[in-house]
Order: structure tokens, then sequence, then C-alpha cells
């Protein structure tokens, strides 16, 4: 294990990532030729709408999507250097909890509410480690008292319904770093809570972070929430990535016209504006993505008539800022564009 | 298309006249706990706890709050859907807290409702255009089916749906659009206030943007007033004119938008207020983070209901639960900070 933390080797890795789903017989890509990596120790925000397909990725990555519905088509998914797409779910369920766990947005759903909190944080512990039952529920205290939860000796007793969805979030994240995972998938978990909790959810998740140095993919669709505690960003459209760069220069220079776009429609605390900026239509069904082109192109308010046939590609177009879209492709080849 | 609903007073609205369309005076709604072996009422929920306020003609009235702490219940009891276990709302200068029967169906022409769920509170069964037209029906019979019609497509296209959505059905549209439809059917009877409850929580972002503007255009075009409730206190902001902040059934401070964004007097107001998140990395804020959740409202803290959680709360705190008063112009606030 040692050599991995000081070599070059990506704590994640996912390449040309295809994961489709079978909609009356054919299959249709909700993620569509996704890469990226994740450092150790960094915190990853994605954003977009909903049917993006930000959900369908991190699903993919822990290969929990439905059986039979959604399949990955192709692509890598490396972790720690090593190939884990193909991993049976044997092999799958010594990583999963353990190495990369997962939170997800609604804690009463996930959570079993026939077992007490006790019993379902040590679960965990018994699956990955030989401990005693004894040394299980006192870890199990230990963790919740690290995620802020002050009677955890009560706690540990107790029934997830008897917790607010506050508590509840507290006690999945410390499900999550019962085994000090080295990479965390958040998926939306502050969107079902209250804007107070919310804050305090978002310390706790920096807190652990920083203590356990885990990576965190933080997905969301809150743009306020990513410029909060991330590093970097991505912003998914239809599938696919098409904005990436490092949280300060996409918050301060938006480069894809969906991305400014997103940025224009949420209402700002200190501009007074008669009207928000709105993007015309909705996201198109699966089956009735555009096939070719920039599949934003039908909703942009600055495609061209190229932008329909010619596919963008993920480029830099300032260092550490990728974009997806023709604007910046001709500014590149000398063209001269002017974006604004 | 030959627009046909009061156009002439929408200038009105622009000026924000002084005049009250709707007072509540000390309004308490209570749900009933029931337990025991004869489900005998054992306690209440203080869902609303004496709270009083007032909406000026052609404002935009903001309520925030977290979950369970009453905003949705005032917003019901306004519209009398369900019944105020004491004090008085009086709308337009008359006195609807008692009404029954008729009279309050008579009445309620006036004051209608836009819900948060676009899924659940269409009928599935009915298309687009009788949804929209069915308030029409109702309160007027009489009203030629030719008539009707017309009506709801001026409403359809004033909305912005396309124009064939009067034969569809709701589950034919996105969550934009079944919003749409439900503002549709609220605005069907020329109502003088509508009560938007988390109208847009439920929808992503840049749909949220296009309904918020839809809301705004129609409010200057119908002279309408609304009571806007929502929890996201960016939204909130930018639709409203003056803005309540309720916790644990209490109303904690009023004022316009200004003064509670720029100057929040209440501790909770400034928490609330410090915990948005802001789309920008570069602005580290001062943040105050609360200890805990929001107390039960079956057994809420003796004192002021927020002492429990209040960073500045002081022995007296648990003791006298503060009245909301004036100490500022238009500026009401309800803590002993200010007394």
């Amino acid at each position: 294990m040692e050599h991995y933390l000081h070599s070059k080797v990506p704590l994640l890795e996912i390449k040309n990532l295809e994961t489709a789903f079978k909609i009356d017989g054919n299959y249709y890509n909700a993620v569509d030729q996704v890469s990226f990596t994740v450092e150790r120790g960094k915190i990853l925000g994605v954003v977009g709408e909903s049917g993006c397909g930000k959900s369908v990725m991190s699903l993919s990555i822990m290969k929990l999507l439905p059986k039979g519905a959604g399949r990955i088509r192709g692509g890598e998914v490396k972790f720690e250097g090593k190939n884990i797409e193909h991993y049976s779910e044997k092999e799958m369920n010594k990583i999963r909890g353990k190495d990369i766990s997962m939170i997800f947005q609604e804690p009463m759903t996930s959570l079993n509410p026939v077992f007490t909190i006790g019993y379902q944080i040590e679960e965990v512990l018994h699956n990955h480690f030989k401990i005693t039952k004894e040394d299980a529920r006192k870890q199990s205290i230990k963790l919740l008292r690290s995620v802020g939860i002050s009677r955890a000796e009560q706690i540990v007793n107790e029934y997830p319904h008897q917790l607010s969805g506050g508590m509840r979030q507290r006690v999945m994240i410390a499900m999550a770093i019962a085994c000090q995972p080295k990479l965390l998938i958040a998926d939306e978990p502050t969107t079902a809570l209250d804007v107070t909790v919310q804050a305090q959810i978002l310390e706790l998740l920096k807190d652990v972070q920083s203590v356990n140095d885990m990576a965190i993919i933080l997905i969301t669709h809150d743009l306020g929430v990513v410029a909060e505690i991330c590093d970097e960003v991505m912003v998914m459209y239809a599938g696919e990535i098409v904005e990436r760069s490092d949280v300060r220069s996409l918050f301060k220079a938006p480069k894809h016209p969906y991305t400014r776009l997103l940025m224009d429609s949420i209402p700002k605390m200190d501009v007074e504006e008669e009207k928000l900026g709105s993007i015309k239509g909705i996201v198109p069904s699966l089956k009735d993505m555009p096939r070719t082109g920039c599949k934003f192109a039908n909703r942009c308010p600055k495609a061209m008539p190229e932008c329909t046939e010619l596919k963008p590609v993920l480029a830099e177009a300032e260092k550490g800022h990728e974009v997806s879209c023709l604007l910046y492709e001709s500014s590149k080849t000398g063209e001269g564009t002017n974006v604004t | 298309m030959n627009i046909t609903i009061n156009n002439e007073n929408s200038m009105t609205a622009k000026t924000k006249s002084k005049k009250n369309l709707l007072e509540v005076k000390h309004l308490k709604t209570y749900y009933p706990v029931k337990g025991g072996f004869f489900r005998r009422t054992i306690g209440h929920v203080k869902a609303v706890d004496n709270v009083s306020f007032e909406i000026r003609k052609g404002e935009t009235f903001g309520l925030v709050g977290e979950s369970g702490c009453g905003k949705s219940t005032t917003g019901r009891t306004i519209l009398r859907l369900l019944s105020p276990t004491e004090g008085q709302i009086i709308f337009d200068g008359n006195d609807i807290t008692n009404l029954s029967g008729n009279k309050l169906r008579e009445a309620r022409k006036d004051f209608q409702m836009v819900f948060q769920d676009p899924y659940a509170s269409l009928n599935p069964m009915q298309m687009v255009g009788d949804i929209i037209g069915e308030p029409i029906k109702n309160f007027y019979p009489g009203k030629q089916k030719k008539e009707i019609k017309e009506e709801v497509m001026d409403l359809i296209f004033r909305v912005g749906l396309p124009s064939d959505a009067y034969y569809k059905y709701a589950h034919e549209f996105s969550g934009g659009q079944r919003q749409r439809i439900g503002i549709a059917r609220a605005l069907a009877l020329k109502p003088k206030l509508i009560v938007a409850d988390e109208p847009v929580s439920a929808l992503d972002v840049s749909v949220q943007s296009q309904v918020l503007n839809l809301l705004k255009e129609l409010q200057d075009e119908f002279d309408l007033t609304y009571l806007f409730i929502a929890h996201d206190l960016s939204v909130v902001k930018h639709m409203s004119d003056r803005i309540g902040v309720m916790y644990l059934g209490n109303l904690i401070e009023v004022a316009d938008k200004h003064s509670i964004y720029d100057e929040p007097l209440h501790p909770y107001t400034q928490a609330l207020i410090s915990a948005i998140p802001e789309p920008d990395p570069d602005r580290k804020k001062e943040r105050i983070v609360l200890q805990g959740d929001v107390p039960s409202p079956s057994n809420p803290p003796s004192g002021c209901p927020f002492h429990t959680r209040c960073p500045m709360a002081k022995e007296a705190c648990s003791e006298i639960k503060p009245k909301l008063k004036e100490v500022k112009p238009d500026h009401r606030v309800a803590c002993i900070l200010y007394d």
C-alpha cells in the first residue's frame, strides 16, 4: 500500500467511460465518453441539472447500476492504478465501503429502518476487519462522536426514525468513513437538508476530509455548495463533461455557454436583477438526444450552424481550464472568435 | 390573441401602495396530537403560534424558514384550507376568519394557491384545458363552453405553454411546464392574492429561473399580490419586497428585503443568511454555524423558541418569550437583545 501514497498514480482515473440504459430494446448512453482523474486529498465537484448523468456516473464507478437496465459499455475505471471495471461482485465488495464509500441524498431511505444505528455501523466494520463485538461498538461510538453526535452512547441503540434528517446524514457519513476510505462519493449529500443543517454537514465533510486525507467526489446541482468546498469542478450536460477547471477559474471566468447560463439563472444575493437568465427548453430525454454535433446546440444561444454537425472535444482553453465547445476550438486555430 | 383580463391596473403593482390587502392578527393554528385508549387529544403541535403580519396590495411578501417552522401552515390557514385555532384573518377589509359554506367559497375566488409538487397537484386523468378551466366552470356555471375555452386558451398563451397544450395530459409535460399549468389554473379566476408554496423547489435551476421570471411578469400584468413561501433564501430575496422569517411557529423578524439581508437583527436570521452557500469561491464570509437541530414543535422550548440554539442566548431567554416589536421604521424583530 505504502508505495501508492508516494507514487504519481492518481487515486481514481476514468477513461472514456460509457454507461448505457436499455430503452425499448436499444441502449442509449447516459454517460458518454467521460474521462477524468481524482487526485488524493482533493474535493472534486460534479454539477449539472437532473438527468445529466452525474449520479449514473458515480454508480458506474461503484458498479452499483441497476441490474438488467444499465450497463457499462466501455472505458476504464482505474483505482490506484488497478483496473476495477472487470472486478467480480466479490472483489468489488472488498473495495466498497473500505476504499471507496458513498453517501446518498436521502439518508432515510439509505438506512435500514429495522436495525439500530450501532448495528449498521458495526456491520461495515465486521465486513472489512476482524474485530470483536465490543471493539466494534467502541469504534462506532467513536465514529459517531467524530461526526459531531454528542449523545453517541444512546444513539447507537436508537433506530433511524428516531433521528432528524441532519443527524441521519451524520450517521451516513460516520458509516462511510468507518474504514477510512481513500475516496468518498457524496451524491447530493445536503439537498434534502435545511440551510443551517447543510452548513453543518458541509463543515463536517471538510473536517473529515482533512483528518482522513480522503478524496471526495461531490455531486450536486447547487453551485453555491461547489464554490464553498470544492477544489476542482466538472460541469456535466447530457452525459458529457462540458467544462472542467479549478474552482476559482470556473466561477471567475466560466467558458461554456451552458455553464454561463447555469450561473445566470441562480438569483444572486448581492445583485439586484429584475429578470433571471434562463435556458430555453429542457434537457432532452436519452432517446431524443441529438446524434451529431454538440448535444447542447439546440438550446445554446451562441450556437453556430456547424454546431449541429461537428462534435466538440474537451480541450484546454486556458491552462488548467478545459472546455468542450466549438467557440473555443476555432479561437485556438487562430480564427480568433471573440467570446464574451 | 385578445387579452381580456384586467390590464388597466397594472401600474399599481409597480408603485406598491401602502394599503393592506391582507392582515393577519395573532394567528394560531394548532394540530391536535391524539393518543391514549380513546384517541383523546393529549397535546398540541403549535404549528403557527401567534403570528401577525400584513401584506400590502401589489407586493410580494416572502415567508422563509426551515422545514417544520410553520410557513406552509400559515399559508394554508390564510387560504382557510385549515381553520385557525385563534386570531383573525382580514382580507381586503373583510374578516374571513369564520366564514364557512357558500360565503367562504365565494371569497376564495380572490385568493388562489400554487402548489409545490407539480406532479401531485394536477389530475392525471384530466386534459390540461379542463384542469385550467375547472375553476371557471365551478364559479360561473352559466358560462358558455366556448367562452371558457377562449379564456383558457388565453391563459395557456399567457403562461407560455404551447397552444396544443389544451388537449394534452399533465404527464406529457416537464416539471417546469406543469408548474406553468398550476399557475394558469391559479390565475383562472383573476384572484387578488396568490399563495405560492415552494413553487420552484422541485425544479432544476435553469427551469426555476423561467418560472420565477413568469411569476414576476404575471404580477405586473394581472396586478397580483403574492405570498411567496420558500426555504431558499436567495430565491425569496429575488422575488420579495418584504420578508418574514419564521422559526418554530413564530414570526421572529419582519422587514423589507434589504434590511433583512443587509442588516438582519435576529440572531436566527443572521445565522440563516450566513449559511447560504454563495457561488463565489473568493468570498469567504463569516459563517455562524448553528448547533443542533430545530426542536420539536409539539414540545417547544420555554421562553424564546430559539434560545436552545442561539449563540447569544442569555439566562433570561429561557424565561421570557419576546414579542415582535418595531425597532426601526418598518423593521420588526422578536428578540430581547433589542428590548
